[in-house]
């Protein structure tokens, strides 16, 4: 139902949408109004936490990459309805395949994206479509398989990928041959906030465009989708492979950004916390992804320099809470106070929300 | 032949346990439809329950035994009531895996906090330390101990679950809980009983399999793939499934670690892949969908 409001409302983008109103009464001008600012708003925080923060840059470079990795999960989960617990796969395939890339032939960064992102696309597509026919536990367990694979063959490859020890020694050439990554991790930094605002616009406009109206039709009632002449589980391999994409773009990037690439990188932990993440933002929202990478990881800096194990009792209460009070994550949290700040006389059908 | 001997009592050693663990969360999912990640948190507090009353309380291995399976069953049923009963039903599945990896991590950072980051033994009675003499060939004890156990635990569930009132209601209400309801069958006491039999023979695993599946902190995280494994192939629900995929994945684990052990798990999730492509839900077909 939300996917037909909103291609109503895209006839009017230019403005005015403040105050138009559907007839369902759910928050949709809200929503789209902080999508609008989202973006711009990503890349001015992540501007000013560069002059603030200039201590932090290793952290923030890493909320980075890992907004980019929750980013692809939320294409697959929040508009194809795919709850997976092996979206690692795809991350660690491309972090190998950059760091590959750069040790053996070339180095150049855009270079190591790029393959990063091809390697992630193709293995998603591959598994995709082994895979996206089951449902539930089933799924899961598929998927968890997949992720458990890639890391097993990485630990076997040793003479490629270095096996346990990582794959190090990746040193990637300056951007555009003018920026060098320097030791402070300033580059690194502006060079993984300009990817992840790339990979913003590039996820706003693939959800928006019809492929991602039908891929949210899907996730919402296949059978109708099937009904109208599209094939449910090709448009789903298709947005699996085009997270992939952007998992293995997220992977490749922190090859680029930290210079190594350990096992873990495709690990099942790596994938539920990637899960964990999305969900404290909120998922179906793209730029929940980076509220919730940036709290999660945020609080985990601040958190675990103690105990590790405080942060896990933490996280999980905080998971438990999000479950039973805030089902939409933090982000339809802001957006409801949000709605409660413009006034309460438009508000009256919204608070059900 | 040595070492197929072996291979043969490790694997299905290492198989009971993991079907006395994964029953229990095959009956809930098949019941409620609940995919309850923190079940081997539950199995871990069982295996903690035990190494405390055998170590630091000095009680018997058997008594030791007991005390940690009610334990672990009284400290998990306010859960049922608190946490599990907002997100039974098939519809919810990301709250189900959310939900319960939060109570996961909660419970090893509890875990952690009470007992320490290291390694916990339960010690094992003289009974169970020898080898038992089988014709020309001697088993360990403890191995011989834990798959008569796991045979037993086969039997007394299949007893409760076709020859018992409670099993009959169970099934109704597997099969069609609206109706069951409507029939005057109590669901929600249904629900609760269930709940507490698949966290006691999560703890009864637990304590059993410490030897095999080693207790520490991550213990809860590490092995739940495993679990979820032997569900996910022997259908969800299904007993006998249940116990044949365990054994499967058991000995084929074991076989692999004990022929060729530079490859991992790699075989294990490999047939895995194999299986649930062939047969999305289960090798034995359970009574859910």
């Amino acid at each position: 139902m939300t996917s037909v409001a909103e291609r109503d409302e895209n006839g009017d983008s230019k403005g005015g949408s403040m105050t138009r109103r559907t007839p369902l009464g759910t928050p949709l001008a809200a929503r789209r109004d902080l999508g609008w600012i989202g973006i711009p708003l990503v890349a001015a925080v992540g501007l000013a936490a560069f002059w603030l923060l200039p201590d932090d840059l290793a952290l923030l470079t890493r909320i980075a990459a890992s907004a980019l990795f929750v980013l692809s999960l939320d294409l697959v989960l929040g508009y194809g309805g795919i709850a997976t617990l092996g979206q690692a796969a795809m991350f660690g395939t491309g972090a190998y395949a950059a760091g590959i890339v750069a040790v053996n032939w070339n180095n150049d960064p855009f270079v190591m994206l790029a393959a990063g992102g091809l390697a992630g696309g193709l293995i998603a597509l591959a598994t995709g479509a082994l895979i996206l026919h089951a449902r539930g536990l089933t799924l899961l367990m598929l998927t968890i398989a997949v992720g458990q694979i890639v890391q097993e063959v990485a630990n076997k490859a040793r003479d490629w990928t270095g096996g346990s020890d990582g794959l190090s020694g990746v040193d990637p050439a300056p951007v555009l041959g003018m920026f060098r990554f320097d030791m402070y991790g300033r580059t690194s930094y502006l060079f993984a906030l300009a990817v992840l605002v790339v990979g913003l616009l590039v996820a706003r406009r693939i959800v928006r465009s019809p492929f991602g109206l039908a891929c949210r039709g899907v996730s919402e009632d296949p059978l109708r989708i099937s009904a109208i002449g599209g094939s449910p589980k090709s448009y789903l391999v298709v947005l699996y492979g085009v997270a992939g994409v952007f998992a293995g773009v997220a992977g490749a990037l922190t090859a680029v950004t930290s210079g190594i690439v350990g096992l873990d990188s495709a690990g099942f932990p790596w994938s539920a916390e990637a899960l964990v993440m999305l969900v404290l933002g909120g998922t179906g929202r793209l730029y929940g992804a980076v509220i919730g990478t940036a709290a999660f990881m945020g609080i985990h800096h601040i958190l675990a320099a103690s105990d590790p194990f405080h942060w896990m009792g933490f996280i999980g209460l905080f998971l438990i809470g999000i479950v039973l009070f805030l089902p939409g994550g933090i982000a339809s949290g802001l957006e409801r106070l949000g709605g409660l700040l413009r006034g309460p006389s438009q508000n009256n059908g919204e608070d059900r929300a | 032949m040595e070492t197929m001997f072996g291979i043969a009592v490790d694997g299905v050693a290492y198989g009971m346990i993991l079907f006395i663990i994964s029953v229990g969360l095959s009956v809930t999912l098949g019941l409620m439809r609940v995919v309850n990640l923190a079940h081997g948190a539950f199995a871990m507090v069982g295996g903690y329950v035990a190494s405390y009353a055998a170590q630091e309380a000095g009680l018997p291995y058997a008594a030791a035994l007991v005390v940690a399976v009610a334990l672990t069953v009284l400290a998990t049923l306010p859960l049922e009531r608190l946490l599990y009963r907002r997100i039974y039903g098939s519809a919810n599945e990301l709250a189900q895996v959310l939900l319960t990896i939060g109570l996961t991590f909660v419970i090893v950072a509890g875990i952690n906090y009470l007992f320490g980051p290291t390694l916990k033994r339960i010690p094992l009675p003289e009974l169970l330390t020898g080898t038992v003499e089988l014709g020309p060939k001697a088993i360990p004890a403890h191995r011989a101990f834990v798959i008569a156990a796991g045979a037993a635990t086969l039997l007394g569930l299949w007893w409760l679950l076709e020859r018992t009132d409670f099993g009959i209601r169970l099934r109704a209400a597997v099969d069609d809980p609206a109706m069951a309801a409507a029939l005057g069958i109590r669901t929600e006491r249904l629900y609760l009983a269930t709940f507490a039999l698949g966290t006691g023979l999560a703890a009864l695993g637990g304590v059993l399999g410490a030897e095999l599946l080693p207790l520490e902190p991550y213990y809860a995280i590490r092995y739940i793939v495993l679990f979820l494994a032997v569900v996910a192939v022997g259908g969800a629900g299904s007993i006998f499934g249940s116990a044949a995929a365990a054994l499967a994945l058991g000995i084929v684990d074991t076989a692999g670690k004990y022929l060729i052990p530079s490859f991992g798990e790699f075989f294990f999730y490999a047939a895995l892949i194999l299986i649930l492509f062939r047969w999305p839900h289960g090798f034995f077909k359970g009574r859910t969908a």
